[in-house]
């Protein structure tokens, strides 16, 4: 039988507010443990949450970027459950009257665009870390973390696909970090992701049981477990098995899902308005403060990429990915950068630099306007592209300013006509035989005279004047 | 005599005119304590090493400034022991937290602070403020100084008894559902319980978060309204707190109440409220009318639910604000195999019977599928029970009836049967669950017992509170009265 996968993601977004949602200690990642604490985030008794401003902005900028409705009275409730990483023993989110529901992004795979609801938008506090000590019978706390703020992103089950998944992640994670309410850093836990999927046979429309998938901790192992979970349900279900509503991690080991648990029924969490906190209107004078904060979205940009620099939609495509990338290719033209070759560059030697080094682009020394400056060099024809290359690499490692360094280096281009004559004829008395050949017709002589030239200029020769002089100088012998 | 005899103000102007000292003050309050406490038993913890020591500073300032700082300076106070108090241990009369010493001050207690008042020790109570009686202590009951074989009310008793008792010039209670007003009523002390929001609960261990409130109690009326003016006013730590201006309540005390206009609900005197009480209310609107006021009877026709609602919506959110006392992080641990069983160990082993009634209780009303027939439905009740003060308030500036149905009861009395026990606070449940402030002030003795009477104003009106209960107490002097211990 044929089966229609059926995915929905709920994704954690932590907001980097300078400070905690209820209280005023530092959000600040990578302290000592327990030293970003104090009695309200540890929940001692008769402490009292107050809700940090900036977190609930961030989550209506959130809320707006992804086209959902925003609430005019948002509030929040406590969800009840016992665990060492959660002090109070309930955790302050919301319930009924999210900060934003009905809302959408739109994902592109293999060039189709499709629109994937978002259900809600909601804020809540992040719980604290807990380390298990192997062996050592106990486990370790750090409340650092508790009472992060958080935005739990909520999808419709709309898609229907693992890359279809991957490529809703790239897009959430680009838009938030568009917006700049968070770095959405998987390997700090700044962006965490579950995942809902089941399987129905095609045609059908109710949908079948789904399980949960946990410990997925990058956009990679995200598709895989739902590719490795799409393959399982239907050899459970081939074979005349019923899918039992679980939690399974991915285990990255061994490329496979584990079951960690069975649910029976659904988890009481007894949710009730926190009484602690009141009612928060949103009026529209606030809304319209907090939408005039959102920047160009990635497919703002995208769209203007194609239509105003006439990129290709491929480059529009992954220059506008990474917010990082975007942003270092508009100060690009800001610089006076010319579209085309900085996207090529970007694209290219910063991609490939970049992926080698396992480097984000704010970590390089090389400024936009240098590279932009080099780039002018090339265009100038006061150094070739090849020996750009050389000043490149000078760049991304070190910086500094692609003119001196050409200076300094001597690389500077040969564009005298005497100079380079002189060359070409050195190097036609050497080379009898390319000569010949030439005078017979192979014109593939020429390029490899080119060449010898180029050597003997430590490839500072202009290549174009090089071609010209050797074609007038082998057409007098 | 007593130098707490005294009023606050009286005691101020002895000590701005250097004829007594803050260390008489504390030593009154350690030799009333060495002589009666053993009979009251009223105290928790008594921090005197502290109290003598910043008695002595608060001394060398006086003889070193001309004017005092404040009304409150170098008074002796108690304060219960739910409100948390930086390196004083705070127990909450509950064994779980009998090794709990905050690492902060309430914000109530930082405000006393800057009154420069002398903490004399931490008052009992029923564990986690959930009583009527005191008997719901982990740790002792303290007894009523009027007879040492009854309950001094709660859940504020031992604040309410060491007033009436002479060990402090005044104490913090916390009142839920009339834990200030009932214990007042029966030690015949005054204490007020303000409008929610108008004291900060930073520092309160919550019980019931909708309801909670933090009042004073003293000896009179205008002490009362001292005590008041110091504690209250916004609080950015406390979201709940109100940013409404705090009136001088002591300025508001003129005597005068001709033209006032009182409401008695005839659902206060009603069935439940025992004879003798009923016939001191009746008294008591006397007395203002002779004084130019008038009454009319009026209802508030949802108070028989009031009971129902409260027990759900209060112990609801108790069963979510005792959830984070698990022995893990502080308190008592009873170390169990596995962490669920250690939970469960420290929990069924350090709260008392009372305790786990309500939880169980509020996280039954809170179980999916159970939420809309009980909390939902407890909510919707509140609003109609608020509705009812706001119709009445229409047209009337007070409402006036009895504090409790009847008289301090005997120890031992209803503890075995929590319906009649829930039944003590029918008349001051309900001005929880609307929000608007109500005092109990001594009405009179009824074979030798306090009677306390109800006075409830609009939402932050306790200024017209205090001049009601003000003018009524100049009148009758009933303040005056003291047990013998």
């Amino acid at each position: 039988m044929s089966y229609e996968t059926i995915i929905g993601l709920e994704v954690h977004v932590e907001l980097k507010t300078k400070s905690k949602i209820f209280c005023s200690c530092s959000t600040e990642f990578g302290a000592p443990p327990n030293t970003h604490t104090c009695p309200v985030c540890l929940g001692h008794p008769g402490v009292l949450p107050v809700l940090n401003k900036q977190a609930l902005e961030f989550a209506m900028r959130a809320a707006m970027a992804l086209n959902c409705e925003v609430a005019d009275v948002t509030k929040f409730d406590r969800k009840n459950y016992f665990y060492p990483d959660n002090p109070k023993a309930y955790q302050i989110s919301q319930f009924d009257k999210p900060v934003g529901e009905h809302g959408w992004i739109e994902i592109d795979v293999n060039g189709e665009k499709k629109k994937i609801g978002i259900t809600r938008i909601h804020l809540e506090e992040d719980a604290g870390k807990l380390t298990h000590v192997d062996g050592a019978g106990h486990s370790l706390v750090d409340f650092n973390r508790v009472g992060t703020p958080l935005v739990e992103i909520v999808s419709e089950p709309d898609l229907r696909t693992p890359e279809e998944a991957y490529a809703y992640l790239e897009k959430l994670k680009a838009i938030m970090q568009y917006i700049e309410v968070s770095d959405c850093k998987m390997e700090e836990g700044s962006l965490r992701c579950d995942a809902n999927i089941s399987l129905r046979p095609v045609g059908q429309k109710e949908f079948g049981t789904k399980t949960e998938l946990k410990n997925l901790n990058s956009f990679a192992y995200v598709q895989k477990g739902l590719a490795f979970e799409e393959v399982r349900q239907a050899e459970v279900l081939n074979s005349g098995g019923e899918i039992l509503q679980e939690t399974r991690r991915w285990d990255e080991n061994n490329n496979e899902t584990l079951l960690m648990r069975v649910k029976e029924g659904s988890d009481d969490y007894r949710y009730f308005p926190d009484p602690d906190l009141v009612d928060f209107y949103i009026d529209e004078a606030w809304k319209e403060k907090v939408r005039g904060q959102i920047p160009e979205l990635p497919d703002a940009r995208r769209t203007r990429y194609v239509e105003e620099l006439d990129l290709p939609e491929y480059d529009a495509g992954v220059l506008t990915q990474e917010k990082s990338m975007s942003d270092f290719f508009e100060a690009c033209l800001q610089a006076g950068g010319p579209a085309k070759p900085v996207s090529n560059w970007l694209m290219g030697e910063v991609s490939r630099y970049l992926n080698a080094n396992e480097k984000e682009i704010e970590d390089i020394p090389m400024t936009a306007e240098a590279l932009v400056k080099m780039i002018q060099l090339i265009e100038k024809g006061t150094i070739s592209s090849k020996i750009a290359k050389t000043v490149f690499g000078e760049l991304i490692e070190k910086g500094g300013d692609p003119e001196k360094i050409v200076e300094a280096k001597g690389l500077v281009q040969i564009s005298d006509e005497g100079e380079i004559r002189k060359m070409v004829n050195e190097v036609l008395d050497g080379n009898e035989q390319s000569i010949a050949d030439y005078k017979e017709g192979k014109k593939k002589a020429v390029g490899f005279l080119v060449g010898q030239v180029m050597k003997a200029s430590k490839g500072k020769a202009n290549p174009q004047l090089v071609n010209k002089m050797l074609v007038e100088e082998l057409d007098k012998r | 005599m007593s130098l707490f005899d005294h009023r606050i103000a009286d005691i101020h102007e002895l000590l701005h005119k250097k004829e007594l000292t803050v260390t008489d003050l504390v030593n009154e309050s350690y030799s009333r304590i060495n002589q009666v406490e053993s009979k009251v038993d009223a105290f928790l913890s008594l921090t005197e090493e502290a109290a003598r020591k910043k008695a002595k500073a608060l001394d060398e300032k006086i003889s070193s400034s001309s004017r005092l700082e404040g009304p409150l300076y170098g008074l002796p106070v108690g304060i219960k022991d739910n409100i948390v108090t930086k390196g004083i241990r705070t127990t909450c009369a509950s064994k779980l937290l009998e090794n709990f010493e905050p690492i902060h001050n309430a914000t109530v207690v930082e405000r006393l602070n800057e009154a420069n008042t002398v903490t004399i020790g931490k008052l009992n109570m029923d564990e986690f403020a959930m009583g009527s009686s005191n008997e719901n202590s982990g740790f002792k009951v303290t007894r009523n100084p009027w007879d040492i074989d009854r309950v001094p009310g709660g859940s504020s008793g031992g604040s309410a008894a060491s007033v009436a008792a002479g060990e402090v010039l005044f104490s913090l209670g916390s009142d839920t559902g009339g834990s200030i007003r009932e214990p007042a009523a029966f030690c015949g002390v005054v204490g007020m319980k303000p409008t929610y929001g108008r004291v900060s609960r930073f520092g309160l261990v919550a019980f019931a978060s909708s309801l909670d409130q933090i009042g004073p109690i003293t000896r009179t009326v205008e002490d009362n309204a001292y005590v008041l003016e110091a504690i209250a006013g916004h609080d950015q730590r406390d979201s709940t707190s109100a940013n409404v201006e705090v009136d001088k309540f002591s300025e508001a005390l003129t005597g005068d109440i001709k033209g006032l206009r009182i409401a008695v609900p005839k659902e206060y005197m009603a069935e439940g409220v025992s004879d003798e009480v009923r016939e001191q209310v009746l008294q008591s609107l006397k007395t203002l009318e002779s004084l130019g006021a008038t009454w009319e009877e009026v209802s508030l026709p949802h108070s028989k639910y009031a009971t129902a609602a409260y027990y759900l919506i209060a112990s609801s959110e108790a069963s979510a604000n005792l959830a984070r006392f698990d022995g893990i992080r502080y308190g008592v641990r009873v170390e169990e195999g596995n962490l669920i069983e250690t939970y469960k160990k420290s929990r069924s082993q350090g709260f008392g019977e009372e305790v786990k009634r309500r939880i169980m209780l509020g996280t039954f009303a809170l179980s999916s599928g159970y939420y809309d027939a009980y909390y939902k439905k407890a909510q919707q009740v509140r609003t109609l029970i608020k509705r009812d003060f706001e119709e009445v308030f229409k047209d009337y500036d007070v409402i006036i009836g009895p504090t409790a149905p009847t008289t301090a009861f005997k120890i031992g009395e209803k503890i075995n049967d929590p319906l009649t026990m829930y039944a003590t606070d029918i008349l001051t449940i309900p001005v929880n669950l609307a929000g608007v402030p109500a005092i109990s002030v001594p009405s009179g003795l009824a074979e030798g017992l306090p009677v306390g009477l109800q006075i409830i104003g609009k939402f932050f009106d306790e200024s017209t509170v205090y001049r009601v209960a003000h003018a009524f107490e100049q009148a009758t002097n009933f303040n005056e009265l003291k047990p013998e211990l």
